[in-house]
Order: C-alpha cells, then structure tokens, then sequence
C-alpha cells in the first residue's frame, strides 16, 4: 500500500531550520522576559497590564507554534492547518462560552452572597 | 458467497497509483494522527484553564493566588521549559543531519532541563501542602493544582518517553521509525512549552498582580 519512505526523505520532510529555532527562541525569549518585567515594573496597571500580557502570551504562543511547530508550512493540502483552525474554533466557544454562560450566573444567582 | 471471498483475497488489480500522492506516505500519515492528538489535548488545557478563570477568586478563606504564588519560580521554570524547547530542537536538527552522538548530547541536556522543571514544580507543591494548601483546601488550589499538574504530569511522560528514545536511537541508531518518532517527540515537547506560556501569564503573571 505504502512505499516506506527513506531515512534521507523523511529528514527533507521535516521542516525544521537553525534559523526558525533561533527567531523562535530568542523571540519567546524576549516576550517572556517582557512579561515579567512589566509586572515587575509596574508600569501598566489593571486591565490595560491584563491585556498587555495576554496579547504578549498570545503573540509568543503563535510565534512558537510557527517556528517550531511548523504551522502552516506544510505541502498541500494543508490537513494540519485545518485542524490546527478547527481547534481554535472550539477552543473559543469553550472558553468564551464558559466564561459567558459563569459570569452570567454569578450575576444572576449569587446576589447578596 | 465463494466468490465473495475470492474477491476479498485478490489484490486489488489496478491499485490506484497513477496520480503520486507525497501524502499517503506513512511518515505524513503519523505526524497528522499525533498532531490531531495535541489538538485535542490542547482542548483538555483549553476546559482546564476556563475552570481555573472561573474558580480562582472561590479561595474559601484560604491563600489567594496573590499571597501563594512566587513569580521568581514560576520565572525561572519558563525559562527551563523554554530552554529545553530549543535544545530538542536542537538535538531533532543533528538527527536530520543523522549525528547521533550530537542527538543523543541535546537529547540529554533537555532530559536534564525537563527533570530539573519538574523537581521544581514538585518542591512548589509540596511546599503548598506541607503549608496546609493543599488541593482539598480551596476551589481556588483545586483548579490550580489540576490545571498546573496535568501539564507537568505531561512533562513527565516526556521525560519517560524521552529516555525510550534515547535507548533505541542508542541502540539501534537513526532509522527511519526512529527519526519518525523523534519528530513526534519534538512536537509533544513543543506543544508543552506553549502551554507553560498561558500557565505562566494567566497562572502566575496574572496571579500576583
């Protein structure tokens, strides 16, 4: 059915490069340490620090899952891209549908407690 | 009915490879299934984090995220994670390039960097129960140890896997099963990392603020 590809193959068809790894590590890198010295700092606070830091933690996790984790950048027809975007639409309704339907319910339910 | 058996024993006649296709080959087919795995294991942190959003303020008297946590650990354990990340990646690229010695080298130092992640962890959680905050303690500590062991419960398959890996590549040599699964290896590792980032932001950094 199918052809046992060759160790020579296989090691072409992973896509990983020096210098995929060093953009994503110094990048994650950086971001990490961004972070951390903004909550040091202190110079955001409240929400607008939240969101710095979610927006810091998001860019990071695309960059590692570019970089590292290939996405995107596999031949056609892209099954791994489709499912990567498949995920992330049912990880928003859970988590935004979650988040939605409990803060819903504590503002209802839990009056006066 | 002996004619339908006959059939199911026939190769087929005209097998259909007219149009190649690089896809159904069984190193494509492989990393595609294991993605599909860390998509879905990335769901299971998904519901685990959205728990913990929703139970962290429910301390019932207890420690709050504020007084409990310690940013320098949690600080030093990213930088481990992230680390041992680059250093998998690193020993993935020597075996592209069938160094095996190297292979082995990069594979050890990230063994190193991923136990050493998770004998921290492990401290911080005795540390937390030894202090009376265990998981029983609050909703609050419940999410949170689920939420953060389940990752290191994660590492520490890891850990394990990584030592079959490094036995049969020590063994047997850079094969071509064995270059499959260190690539699956690779992107479990990776998939890890990214999930210590939202446990670092939304645990810690957003924890102690």
């Amino acid at each position: 059915m199918h052809d046992e590809m060759s160790l020579k193959e296989i090691q072409k068809e992973w896509h990983g490069s020096y210098r995929a790894y060093a953009i994503g590590f110094i990048g994650s890198l950086l971001f990490t340490l961004l972070s951390f010295f903004l909550v040091l700092s202190q110079t955001l606070i409240g929400a607008p620090l939240v969101y710095t830091l979610s927006g810091l933690s998001l860019t990071q996790a695309i960059l590692q899952f570019v970089f590292f984790l290939h996405v995107g950048q596999e031949p056609k027809p892209k099954w791994e891209t489709v499912l990567f975007a498949f995920m992330i639409l049912v990880l928003l309704i859970i988590v935004l549908g979650t988040l939605w339907i409990m803060h819903d319910l504590n503002d209802r339910v839990m009056v006066g407690m | 009915m002996s004619d339908s058996l006959t059939i199911h024993h026939t190769r087929e006649p005209f097998p259909d490879t007219s149009v190649p296709d690089p896809h159904q080959d069984i190193f494509s087919k492989t990393t595609l299934g294991f993605w599909m795995y860390l998509m879905t294991d990335c769901l299971v942190f998904a519901t685990l984090f959205v728990t913990y959003a929703v139970l962290r303020h429910n301390t019932f008297g207890g420690p709050d995220s504020r007084t409990l946590l310690e940013l320098p650990t949690a600080f030093i354990e990213t930088l481990i994670l992230l680390t041992s990340s680059l250093t998998s990646g690193l020993g993935l690229l020597a075996a592209k390039r069938s160094h095996r010695t190297a292979l082995l080298g990069w594979f050890a130092l990230t063994f190193v960097l991923g136990a050493s992640f998770v004998a921290i962890e492990m401290h911080e959680f005795t540390q937390f129960v030894h202090a009376g905050h265990s998981w029983t303690r609050s909703a609050f500590l419940s999410s949170f140890f689920t939420l953060v062991g389940t990752h290191g419960a994660h590492v520490t398959s890891g850990l394990i896997w990584m030592c079959i890996m490094m036995g049969q590549v020590f063994f047997h040599g850079i094969t071509v099963a064995n270059f499959r699964r260190l690539v699956l290896f690779n992107m479990f590792w990776h998939f890890l990392d990214v999930v210590w980032i939202f446990i670092f932001t939304y645990v810690y950094l957003i924890g102690v603020l």
